[in-house]
């Protein structure tokens, strides 16, 4: 793969909190187009290392390259993380898609409305433009916000475990979209937990504990040894841990 | 009869110009409160309201109590504990409450003692509680300034602001503006805050921005009409306030405030958005 066509390359990256590493030098690259998912154990780092993509987390060292800007990524954080008992209708939160375009201060145009519309049907949320977000259940909510991914037109799609306790009905709509993205040639990054699921639609796979255990073709990178290897990873600080001198000339 | 409602203020000076000015505080007080309520920072409010205190003893001590030095100094102990306390909980572990608390504390005994160090006791309470009752031109300017500048502002910042309430994260995935926008409001609020000071004082400035939006979301559940409802609630407790405070002779400041209360009370028990009444008796359950 060559480096032009990479939409996220990580040099030796390693992201963490205070001088205790997350991620623990990453080497590689997500090809442009990608449909990727990032696995592995509570605390392997997976939530982490979206953050360092989008930007909101600075490496502790290495560098993260993306193809086009960070404007270009869509972030799907975990759902417990927005307010829902703000006086906000659906239509509204779904419309904050368009801010790309419309921006801080830019009028939401005719054309603009049905597209909101049409983001609304293709998660199947019709209907519910004028209710409150307070009123939704937890699978709306995230209808909602795919929503709201589709409008931001993207080419670069990262997901926090979208589908943790969502039933298996919106489950497999929202997949529905991950492969119509996919086959739009978007790059799309998911951290999950349900492997099955990573099997039967991931092509490529990383998982990672801490430091990357595997990362290629899924079907290689889940095998029982890898998994045990993820599953072997200490999760507590060690109070007597050296400086990492690892890759220092 | 009727015109115990309207004669004080047909008649007396200093009654119309009390109620120009608690409009005018109503008009920016109501939407900032809002927000302040919607960003759970209601009792940030209180906190800054303090934190002005010592700035504007600060101008007192200078120039005894004239506009230009309270107000001057007011703003800017409030923007200096706004900026520092919101700078301390974006960028350490400690809360923005907790560091606002540490703040307010220090700058409540500080403006006191200022105060005490060279004025009377009338003058404490002039700085504590207000005198809406002796609104000046140069005040009344002032306080209509400040809410034409806070309306225009909060209209500007609306999406931003809204924004940065529901889904901060989002914000920061597609715009740099969520810091500056909470730095601006954070402005606004102490803007507001010395405007009420003038009036209202600095332990009940602001009552007149967390009591009419702390009513308003009892009755309605869309933001736009929650800034509406609280400014009409704002007016309306103002102008009973005044009234109130005429005919019963009591003193203005706190009598508007206890308007304010009033509705907040009647909000409570009979609002439609969760009102008490509505909680005891919702009524049989629909069909779908």
């Amino acid at each position: 793969m060559s480096a032009a066509s990479a939409a996220i390359r990580f040099d030796e990256v390693t992201l963490g909190y205070g001088r205790r590493p997350a991620v623990h030098h990453l080497d590689g690259e997500i090809p442009a187009g990608a449909l990727i998912a990032v696995v592995g154990p509570n605390g392997a780092g997976k939530s982490t290392l979206l953050k360092g993509i989008v930007g909101t987390l600075k490496p502790l060292e290495g560098h993260i390259r993306l193809k086009g800007s960070a404007s270009g990524i869509a972030y799907l954080p975990q759902a417990a993380e927005i307010d829902r008992s703000f006086p906000l209708s659906v239509y509204d939160l779904v419309a904050m898609g368009l801010w790309s375009r419309s921006g801080l201060f830019g009028g939401i145009a005719r054309r603009d409305c049905t597209k909101i519309e049409e983001a609304l049907a293709a998660v199947g949320l019709t209907g519910f433009e004028r209710r409150a977000i307070s009123t939704l259940s937890g699978g709306q909510m995230q209808r909602a916000l795919f929503a709201r991914l589709l409008l931001q037109d993207a080419p670069v799609i990262l997901l926090d475990e979208p589908f943790t306790a969502i039933d298996a009905k919106t489950t497999a709509d929202l997949l529905d979209l991950v492969r119509r993205w996919h086959d739009e040639s978007r790059t799309v990054v998911a951290v999950l937990h349900d492997l099955d699921m990573v099997k039967r639609t991931f092509p490529q796979t990383l998982l990672i504990a801490r430091e990357p255990v595997a990362w290629g073709e899924t079907m290689d990178v889940l095998q029982p040894e890898n998994l045990l290897k993820a599953r072997r990873m200490v999760e507590a600080y060690d109070p007597h841990a050296d400086v990492c001198h690892r890759n220092v000339a | 009869m009727l015109d115990l409602f309207y004669a004080p203020f047909a008649e007396f000076e200093f009654m119309q110009r009390a109620l120009v000015g608690v409009v005018a505080i109503a008009l920016g007080g109501g939407p900032v409160g809002v927000f302040l309520m919607l960003r759970r920072m209601s009792l940030t409010g209180d906190a800054m309201a303090h934190a002005i205190l010592p700035g504007a003893a600060v101008g007192y001590l200078v120039a005894g109590l004239s506009l230009p030095a309270m107000t001057i100094g007011g703003l800017f102990a409030g923007v200096v504990v706004a900026v520092a306390a919101g700078l301390v909980s974006r960028f350490t572990s400690l809360k923005e409450d907790a560091s606002l608390a540490a703040f307010y504390l220090l700058s409540l005994a500080l403006g006191v003692t200022i105060v005490s160090l060279r004025g009377s006791n009338v003058d404490l309470l002039h700085v504590l509680f207000g005198t809406v009752l002796a609104l000046d031109d140069n005040t009344l300017l002032l306080l209509a300034s400040i809410s034409t500048v806070t309306v225009l502002a909060l209209a500007v910042l609306y999406r931003p602001l809204v924004l940065e309430c529901v889904d901060p994260i989002f914000l920061r995935s597609v715009s740099r503006a969520g810091t500056p926008t909470h730095l601006i409001f954070l402005g606004l609020v102490v803007m507001n805050l010395v405007g009420g000071f003038h009036a209202l004082g600095t332990l009940l400035a602001v009552g007149m921005m967390m009591l009419p939006a702390a009513s308003s979301r009892f009755w309605t559940s869309d933001i736009t009409m929650m800034m509406l409802v609280s400014v009409v609630i704002g007016i309306v407790s103002g102008w009973s306030g005044l009234l109130l405070s005429f005919h019963a002779e009591l003193p203005a400041g706190p009598a508007i405030i206890l308007s304010a209360g009033a509705v907040y009370v009647v909000s409570l028990v009979l609002g439609r958005e969760g009102g008490l009444l509505w909680l005891a008796w919702p009524g049989r359950h629909l069909e779908a």
